[in-house]
């Protein structure tokens, strides 16, 4: 499954680009925060961890249900 | 392997230079990373060819910034670490030498004085280096300089050099020039000398903080937990709380920092600074100075007395911190103060400010590359 | 692969977080690359140390729950060459800016390799000096707008890793920010190696480099990472891309061995 940590995502998109089976969309929508949250398609995801890999902040991550 | 099996027969007849490593050895020193420099090489070669018998360190690094960069990396593993130069490799270390301060690595570093500015004079003596050791990286600190005037006293005082090093958690410079670096003396090996060792921390993880103080002991002084040792220490040149994490913005904590680094030093004068002093009892003339000067100094005041002049003679071996206190004790009771030195002038002025005008004060300045001579400092005694 | 919560909570201070780096700064998934390679080693972190110089690159130290030496500009190879020379028992990394490696640190970065002092120096390269807010550096591409080349820079920049090969460093490596799987394979390598081994990561800084190199999202900032770059073997059909992989391997003898054998050949 995957979680963003809403308090350290910076909004960068490199998961987004990363994810080959695009589990992740952009959300064209800022939060409290003004930052642009990916969207989680959670059925498309292969637990393939490149998000996380690609993630500056620590703030996606991939775990078992 | 002992190092006194390495150091050879206890009375021998050697350079300053070479007495320097002596006193270094006896003292724990098992690190040294240097470069090349008139007057100082003397110390790297006699570095590399003992440590290694002694299981210690050598390394002769690109440059003295690297050389500088270097020790204080092998003290935060715990090492007693030196490094040695002159005026040139001197202003090349300033900025990592206030790193060394900022970040309390204990660490000494010779300085053998020869004539600058710039490339000057390579193989004479001068004591141009004296504001700089005090002063010579940015900010606001306070630093210990220790300064030999013989040979047997270059190996004393760099043992007392890293003693006080490891104790105040300071770098501390040794200051010498090039005639005493280059000068044979016989020098005799002490025996069972007090060593001091940086307090480390006994405390759990938990509970530690690399930069707290006032609990172990009631000291200004952290306790010191080396590379790995399991205490996950963050170090950094930025300024930092107790737990040493960058805290650039916040102005009490810097703050906090720069005075409790400035007063571990200044608090602790009385147990820091020493210097030798001869005929003080009934003076109205003191002659003041250091380093090589001080020995034709003492001739001059010696043959003074021997005419029933009642001259006293000091001999600054700390010149940093300066003890305001002791020289304004002697402006009370002397008339005047003649201070000697192989410079513009620089010790002079401090002295004056100590003295407040309660005393006459003279200088006797002598650049160019010569070491006053008894006679010229007997002139002014009269 | 374990999940970044794993790796969050065994290897990074959490008082740090978030980290100061810019949003889309790539400087942040070396960090996560050289996490994972340490726990998939299986090292004792409390038998590693962590040196950086100045920059952004180098704040990646403070974010490790672990030893950490945050030195002078330019200075972190010297540092670190005393830790590692001092304790041969601790493993070294180095985090160096291209500007902290090869401006200011040039010297060191060569003689570093010249002794063969077992580092692991990993050089984020974001063409610019980020941290003071954009002005030109060694690796800045020809033609670049810069604060201090505002009409464009004119000098030739250094290939980081091309120096470090020509220096003799055993292991040479480079990848992209856009890499992060083959970086933590090579990290792996470059730890195991001894001797000095040099990875170079070219990272974006968007708030610098590129906002004023015209891309301005970071998504063609990644897409330019991928598009430019060639591995080795098919570098010969596109010269005009940056070669990526593991560039070098030699065999070497390291310092801190040969000064063991030195000590034990000479000591009382």
């Amino acid at each position: 499954m995957i979680r963003i940590n809403e308090d350290y995502c910076k909004g960068c998109g490199y998961c987004i680009l990363a994810c080959p089976t695009k589990a992740l969309k952009k959300s064209n929508k800022l939060n409290s925060r003004g930052i642009e949250v990916p969207l989680m398609e959670q059925e498309k995801c292969n637990k393939c961890h490149l998000c996380e890999l690609s993630c500056p902040d620590f703030a996606i991550i991939v775990e078992e249900e | 392997m002992d190092v006194h099996d390495a150091l050879g027969p206890d009375e021998q007849f050697i350079q300053g230079d070479k007495a320097c490593v002596y006193g270094a050895l006896i003292a724990g020193c098992s690190f040294f990373a240097g470069y090349p420099i008139t007057p100082a090489t003397e110390i790297s070669e006699e570095m590399s060819r003992l440590l290694p018998k002694i299981g210690g360190v050598f390394m002769q690094m690109e440059d003295e910034i690297a050389s500088m960069g270097a020790i204080i990396g092998a003290s935060w593993t715990g090492r007693k670490t030196m490094t040695a130069t002159s005026g040139p490799g001197f202003s090349l270390m300033q900025e990592n030498i206030g790193y060394a301060v900022m970040t309390e690595t204990p660490c000494v570093i010779v300085d053998v004085q020869r004539g600058g500015p710039s490339t000057g004079q390579p193989t004479k003596p001068s004591q141009g280096d004296v504001m700089q050791a005090r002063y010579g990286s940015h900010g606001d600190y306070e630093i210990i300089v220790l300064c030999p005037s013989t040979v047997q006293e270059a190996l004393e005082l760099s043992i007392r050099a890293f003693n006080l090093s490891e104790k105040y958690r300071v770098p501390v410079i040794m200051l010498m020039e090039e005639s005493l670096g280059h000068m044979r003396e016989k020098i005799r090996i002490p025996h069972d000398i007090l060593i001091v060792n940086r307090d480390t921390v006994d405390i759990s993880y938990s509970h530690y903080k690399p930069f707290r103080t006032g609990y172990m002991h009631a000291t200004k002084i952290p306790e010191f937990a080396p590379f790995g040792s399991g205490y996950k220490t963050f170090i950094t040149g930025l300024t930092h709380d107790e737990d040493g994490f960058p805290s650039p913005n916040d102005v009490k904590v810097h703050a906090e920092l720069i005075e409790r680094l400035s007063e571990k030093i200044t608090e602790n004068i009385d147990d820091i600074f020493y210097a030798d002093t001869k005929y003080l009892e009934y003076a109205d003339t003191v002659v003041i100075s250091y380093g090589i000067a001080a020995r034709p100094s003492l001739s001059a005041v010696n043959r003074a007395q021997r005419t029933d002049r009642n001259v006293a003679f000091v001999n600054l071996n700390t010149l940093w911190p300066f003890n305001y206190e002791f020289i304004a004790d002697l402006s009370k009771q002397v008339e005047r103060i003649i201070v000697v030195e192989m410079n513009m002038g620089m010790i002079y002025h401090k002295i004056r400010e100590a003295a407040e005008g309660r005393c006459d004060v003279k200088l006797l300045r002598v650049v160019g590359g010569g070491v006053p001579t008894p006679k010229e400092i007997l002139e002014l005694i009269k | 692969m374990i999940s970044n919560q794993e790796i969050f909570d065994k290897y990074i201070r959490k008082n740090m977080m978030p980290t100061i780096l810019c949003s889309g700064c790539g400087n942040g998934i070396v960090l996560n690359s050289i996490l994972r390679a340490i726990d998939e080693l299986g090292k004792d972190i409390d038998k590693m140390v962590f040196v950086s110089g100045i920059g952004c690159s180098s704040r990646l130290n403070s974010y490790i729950k672990a030893d950490g030496l945050h030195t002078t500009h330019g200075r972190p190879i010297a540092f670190a060459t005393g830790i590692k020379a001092a304790n041969p028992d601790l493993d070294v990394v180095v985090f160096t800016g291209d500007g902290d490696c090869a401006g200011i640190g040039g010297n060191h970065f060569i003689h570093g390799i010249r002794r063969n002092i077992d580092l692991t120096v990993i050089a984020l390269n974001n063409y610019n000096y980020g941290m003071t807010g954009g002005q030109a550096s060694p690796t800045t591409p020809y033609e670049s707008i810069t604060t201090t080349t505002q009409y464009e820079s004119f000098e030739h920049p250094f290939d980081l890793s091309k120096l470090a090969m020509a220096a003799g460093a055993p292991f040479v490596a480079r990848w992209t920010m856009a890499h992060p799987l083959q970086l933590l394979k090579t990290i792996k390598k470059g730890l195991a190696v001894k001797g000095f081994s040099f990875i170079e990561v070219l990272t974006a800084c968007p708030t610098s480099y590129w906002r004023k190199n015209h891309i301005r999202d970071t998504e063609s900032m990644y897409r330019w990472y991928k598009e430019n770059t060639v591995s080795a073997k098919r570098s010969e059909n596109e010269p005009e891309k940056i070669v990526i992989g593991e560039l070098q391997h030699l065999d070497k003898k390291e310092w801190t061995e040969q000064w063991t054998e030195l000590v034990e050949r000479v000591s009382l």
